[in-house]
Parts: C-alpha cells; structure tokens; sequence
C-alpha cells in the first residue's frame, strides 16, 4: 500500500514520520512553480476549495490562496465577519451548507482547539487545518521543518528551540510533533508563566534562560507574544520580556555556533525578537513564507490523491 | 390507596437494618408491611394482591440522588420535571433533588412551590427542590432560606456557580444552621478554573485546550471545610474529583468537622482520556481528571470518606453539545446510567459489595439530606428499587426516559440494570427480563 495522509491534515501528531517525510519530499518539486513567470500548472483543475476563515489572517490565508491557485482550483474565501456565522449560524451548519455546493476541500481556521476535526468528522471533503485554537498549525510545522531541512540538510540530529508563549501556541505544539518525529530534539525556553505545566511530560528540553537555549540550540523558532499575555497577567511587561528573553544580536553572538532564526510571523520587533536578528544574515523568516507556499501545495495534492511519485510530472500536466 | 404488592424470593439488602438475606418484601397501602422469609404465606389470602418475582435479583431502599438538574423552568425543551422524574425511577431512583439553576432561579418560595406542584402531576421518583443559597444565583445576598424551607426545599446550593465570597458561604453556613439543612457548593474558585474546558495536564496541553487545575476544586474545598468549622454548620460538597479533595475531606472529618461530600459516577470510572477527540459528552465541570484521582475516589466511596453518590443529571440539547468542544456546555445526564456505572466500576471490579453500594445510593443521601427513605423499615413509605445486579446492557441514548441524550457511555456495554421502581407502593417503572 502506498503511503498516504488519509482524508484530512488535521495535525502533525497523529503523523508518522514517514507521512511528514513525504509531504516535505512532494514540497520539493513544487518550490519551482513559484519560481516562474508563469505560475500556475493544471493539477487541481476543477477541484472546488473553501478557505474558511473565523479567526483574522493575512499570511496564511493568503499562503493557501496562492498555493491553490497556482495548481488551478478554484477558491472561495469565507471571512466569518459578514457571513452567516455572525447571524449565529453553527459551525456544524455552515460547513454542511458549504458541502451541499459540492466542494472538494476544506481549508479552516478557527479560534477552538479541535474545530477541524469537528469538521473533518462531518463533512465528507478533505479538511486542512490551517490553526485550531491552541492545538495545531500543521503546514506552519510543516513549512519550519522544510526551512529548516534546507539549511542544514536533515532534520535528524538538529537542535531547535522554541522561545515564548508556548502556552498558547499551535505552532509550537505543531513544531514540536513534527520536528520530534523526524528525529530532531526540540527545546522550549520562556517563562514559566507561558510554559505548559505538563510540559515536561513532552519530549522536550525546557529552557528558562534564552541564554542557555542559544548555547544549546542550532535554530531558535521564535514565537509572536500576544499583547493580550501582559493585560492576562501571564507576564509583567512586554519591556520586561525583551529585557529576558528578547533574541538580540548581542546575546545571539555569545553562542558557541551560529543559529538559524525562523519566526512564524507576525513579529513584535524589538518585543520577542530584535530587528537585527529578525533582518540579519541568519534569518530565514521570509525563506520561510516562501516555503509555506510550496508545502501547502504538497498537501493540496496529496490530500487530493495525487500520487507523490509524480508530483514532478504533475508541476507540467495532468496527475491527478 | 395502592394495593397489595408481594416482592417475592429477592437478596433482600437494607444496610439500615444490617440485612442481606433472600426474603420477601410485602408492601400495603403504600408503606413496607413486612420483610422476612415467611411473609409470602401471611400474604396468600390478600384481595388484589400482586406478587412480583424477584429470585435473582436485589430488592432495595430506593435510590435517591440528592444532585440533578431538571431544567424546568426554562428550559423545556432540554428536560422537565416529569421527563426527569420518570428518567428517574427509570435508573431505580425514588426520590431525586432538583437543583436550583432554573430560569427564573429556583430562590424563593413561590418557585420552589412550582416544582413541587409539577413533581406531583410526574408520576416518577419523589422531587425535592433545592433552593438558591444567594437570590439569583448571584453570589452577593442570602435567599430566604426559612420560606424556601417552609414551602418545601430540603438543602440550598447555588450549584453550578461557585459561590466566590467567602462571607457569603459562612454567612450561608450559619443562616442553614439555624434550619438544620446542609449547604451543598460547587467547588471551583473562579480565577483559577476561569475559561477552562478540562482538566490542566497533559492531554488539556496536547489538545490545546484551557484546563482547570485539581486546585481550583481543593481550595474552595478546604475553605468550606474551615468555614463549617468555624462556624458548626453543614457542608456538602457537591460532586468532588481529585484526590486532594478527599484528603482533605478526610482531614475534615478526622476533626468531626460537619462535612459531607459526594461523587459522581462518572468521576468513578472515566478519566481526561475521554475527552480525546474532542468529545464534548465527556465535557462537565468538575471535569474527568487522571486515573490517580479515579482510584483515590473509589477508595473514598469504600471508606466512606466520600459519604454518597450523586448524579449531577445534566441535560443538554443535542444541538448544544454538537458545536466546538470550547463553546459546549458542561454536563451529562446521568439518572438511567448511575446504577450500571456504579456496578460496572465499583461492584463487579470488587472495590465495594453490593449492601456498601446501597448505602452510599439510598440510605446515606437520605441520612445525609434528612429525607424520608433510604430504609425497608416496617411502616415506612415503600420506596423500593429491584435491580438485576448482573444484566448487562447495551447503552443506547435514544431508549432513555430523559430529553437528554447527552452520556459518554453510549455504545458502551454496562453492568446492573433497573427492574422495577416502587415509590409509595406504586409500580413507577416496571422492566421484565
């Protein structure tokens, strides 16, 4: 049996090493599409994808917009402000109302942890993840992990950590399954007010000192601290959080190696990471938003059943 | 009057009077006549006498549950008096208290006397109201706790809220003290508990899903407990969860301090694990927590550091449940499921026997609570529950008596089933083999 991702990308734990290494492999080939004057190839044609939006995005709506269009579906954006679901309508509702339009896929964002699987279990259309709640983000997993492999290589044996409000993060819970899985360690740093308490119970080293993780880390993933953190009383001041656990280029030189700086987006300058490390040599952070674009893509055809082995032929014609 | 019932050849237990034999149970007229093993022939010449098989089943006190919701007023649609007095005597419940979270607020006479009057046109379990400790629920003045009383209510709660100021509860403490009825609290300090969804550990982490800390249930567990014995008066603590919580009630005991505490069968038998997959069904508040705490509360129903067994009977419209397991409701339905869950983990896994069982579902609630029942004593009302200790069952939502459909044990096969429910003699729930 060939490998496959099954119906939906709902998260990066329920995978298998294996599943996580094809979609980083099928991203391959599509890097290029993007690269053209012209980008577009027939993959998806005539598939009909939703991106339904109940939480604001830039970055990655607009990632799965282009992701989708350069494989030639046709997309709907749905915002949840002036839609149905601000008169009240269920989650459960707009997507069976959706589904009776007979689309192929769904691409849901959504503030609850679990939406998209809520979905995924009534709807028959492929269902992808693209943030639930506090849960996962998995193509922003994704897209780090292939980030990362371009740089160094592999992604076994690599250190990553991950700096800030973990508490409250998907991608860090995303970063961590993925990353663990393909064989690198992972480490968390920030205070413990934004750790999980069962942090431990993960396969994870735990930092308090952005110090110490610098000396430690080959990358450092460095997470958007939420204003709203300071007024909940999980942290004292945004002043005093740069002054702790600010990435600065000061603190970055002390290290025994360089590191690799990603940051999910959008970033606080000069809050969680300072704007010479953010622009500086190191940073792949746009290499990243590049990447986003290539991974979706991967899991737009895969979850569509295109068969990896011919995700190369698929960027020139038909495939799927 | 109701005629003459004949229960005849069942394990006759009733801990009240240190009795566990095969006997018959005569009912007349609505009250226990007599128990023993030659009553059969005293009976024979009766006019209208039924006789009711009972040989391989247990003939019980019946089940009361001194914690559930009936939604009425206000939310019909979910469950009413009647439905929820009928699910009652379903699950072998004689008598049930109905908490005070209805709409309007069950916090004053005339609206304890509504339930009252709706009980009695049920033709189900007994229905006791209980009042609001503060007016509206809204944790800032007393209720009047003497006209509740006189109209019918039996204990005050404002379950569901947690009553947040600590001069409140001891206020409410004393004013109760002076009726003699216990003062029941959903133990939750609010900052600590606030927008969580389950239990804090490790899954509430993987899941990305706000948890509520065991401590956010011990702290306002211990303040009650200090709060009882500062002030003598009774506290009952609704529905208790963790193993902090009983340690402290055992801590509270061990001084004679006036506490008594329930749990819920489903803290007895599923952990956080159930809510895996996001199922709202396994969403309620107290939620389920680790397996260590699962253990320490079958360890306290055995020793008795947790006096009773209570439902927190939650029904929820289908529709409410359906949604995002943030945004769900807490709560599930738990009348016609106690029994078997009970039997399931406490009885057929051989932490407690059967007569410790029915204690702790019959004559402690009513030991506890002060009500009529929990006893097969001659010349007592006949409130008799016969159950099949060993059917097993099928748990299908869509048999239940109750609106709600709302149990994380649908499709799961349970042990104990309900048989016959008498209430003052009168056959309220009858279920051939």
């Amino acid at each position: 049996m060939t490998l496959s991702l099954g119906k939906d990308l709902l998260g990066l734990e329920p995978l298998s090493g294996e599943q996580i290494q094809l979609i980083l492999d099928t991203a391959e080939p599509f890097k290029e599409i993007s690269e053209r004057a012209i980008k577009k190839v027939p993959t998806l044609r005539g598939a009909t994808i939703v991106n339904l939006f109940f939480e604001a995005s830039t970055r990655t709506r607009v990632s799965f917009e282009f992701a989708e269009k350069r494989l030639s579906a046709d997309t709907v954006n749905v915002a949840a402000s002036g839609s149905s679901v601000s008169k009240g309508e269920t989650l459960v509702d707009t997507a069976r109302n959706l589904e009776a339009m007979r689309i192929d896929m769904v691409v849901i964002r959504h503030g609850a942890s679990g939406a998209a699987q809520f979905l995924a279990e009534r709807i028959e259309s492929n269902v992808i993840n693209a943030g639930d709640g506090t849960h996962e983000h998995p193509t922003q997993g994704l897209l780090d992990m292939l980030t990362l492999r371009d740089h160094f290589g592999r992604l076994d044996g690599i250190k990553v950590c991950i700096v800030g409000d973990v508490l409250h993060s998907r991608v860090a819970r995303s970063n961590i399954w993925g990353l663990t899985k393909m064989g690198a360690q992972v480490g968390v740093c920030g205070p413990r007010s934004l750790l999980p308490n069962a942090i431990e119970e993960l396969p994870v080293q735990v930092f308090t000192r952005v110090e110490e993780a610098i000396e430690w880390a080959d990358a450092l993933n460095i997470l958007r601290l939420q204003l709203e953190r300071m007024t909940a009383g999980y942290i004292p001041s945004l002043r005093e959080y740069n002054r702790v656990f600010g990435v600065s280029r000061e603190r970055l030189e002390r290290a025994p190696r360089d590191l690799l700086i990603l940051h999910p987006g959008p970033m606080n300058r000069g809050v969680e990471i300072d704007s010479d490390v953010a622009d500086g040599p190191f940073s792949v952070i746009l290499n990243q938003v590049t990447n986003g674009v290539a991974v979706r893509m991967a899991v737009l055809y895969l979850l569509s059943g295109g068969k990896p082995e011919l995700a190369e032929s698929a960027k020139g014609g038909g495939g799927r | 009057m109701t005629g003459s019932i004949l229960l005849r050849g069942g394990r006759v237990i009733d801990p009240t009077q240190s009795l566990d034999e095969v006997a018959d149970v005569l009912v007349v007229d609505g009250k226990i006549e007599a128990v023993g093993a030659r009553v059969s022939g005293d009976a024979k010449n009766r006019d209208g006498l039924e006789t009711i098989d009972c040989s391989g089943l247990v003939v019980s006190p019946g089940f009361i549950d001194v914690h559930c919701h009936l939604r009425e007023p206000g939310r019909e649609e979910v469950e009413t008096i009647a439905t929820g007095a009928r699910a009652a005597v379903a699950g072998g419940f004689t008598a049930v208290c109905a908490m005070p979270n209805t709409d309007p607020v069950t916090d004053n006479q005339a609206a304890v006397g509504f339930i009252i009057r709706q009980a009695s046109l049920a033709n189900g379990a007994r229905v006791y109201p209980i009042g609001a400790i503060s007016v509206g629920q809204k944790g800032e003045s007393l209720a009047e706790f003497g006209e509740m009383i006189a109209a019918g209510a039996v204990a005050v709660s404002d379950d569901g809220k947690p009553v947040a100021s600590a001069h409140l509860m001891r206020t409410a403490l004393e004013y109760a003290r002076t009726f003699g009825i216990p003062v029941a609290d959903h133990c939750e300090e609010p900052t600590l508990a606030h927008g969580g969804a389950m239990n804090e550990g490790i899954v509430s982490t993987r899941l990305g899903l706000k948890g509520i800390p065991a401590e956010a249930e011990e702290i306002m567990a211990i303040r009650d407990i200090l709060l009882a014995r500062r002030t003598n008066g009774h506290v009952h603590l609704c529905h208790m969860s963790t193993r902090g919580s009983v340690e402290l009630i055992r801590w509270g005991k061990d001084r004679n301090i006036n506490v008594t505490a329930e749990v819920c069968p489903h803290h007895i038998s599923l952990t956080e694990d159930a809510v895996e997959g996001y199922d709202t069904n396994a969403k309620m508040n107290p939620p389920l927590r680790t397996a260590d705490d699962v253990a320490a509360l079958q360890e306290a129903v055995r020793d008795g550091t947790i006096d009773l067994i209570a439902t927190d009977h939650a029904p929820h419209h289908y529709d409410e449940k359906e949604r995002e397991f943030a945004h769900a409701p807490n709560g599930i339905i738990g009348l016609e499921t106690a029994l078997a869950v009970n039997v399931t983990w406490l009885v057929a896994s051989e932490i407690i026997s059967l007569p410790v069982l029915i204690e702790r579902m019959s004559c402690a609630p009513a030991r506890v609570f002060k009500l009529p029942g929990g006893s097969l004593r001659r010349g007592t009302a006949a409130d008799v529950t016969v159950f099949d200790p060993s059917a097993k069952w099928l748990v299908e939502p869509s048999k239940f008596r109750s609106k709600g459909r709302n149990t994380p044990y649908s499709g799961q096969t349970l042990q104990g089933r309900t048989r016959y429910t008498l209430v003052g003699g009168r056959v309220a729930h009858r279920e051939e083999a």
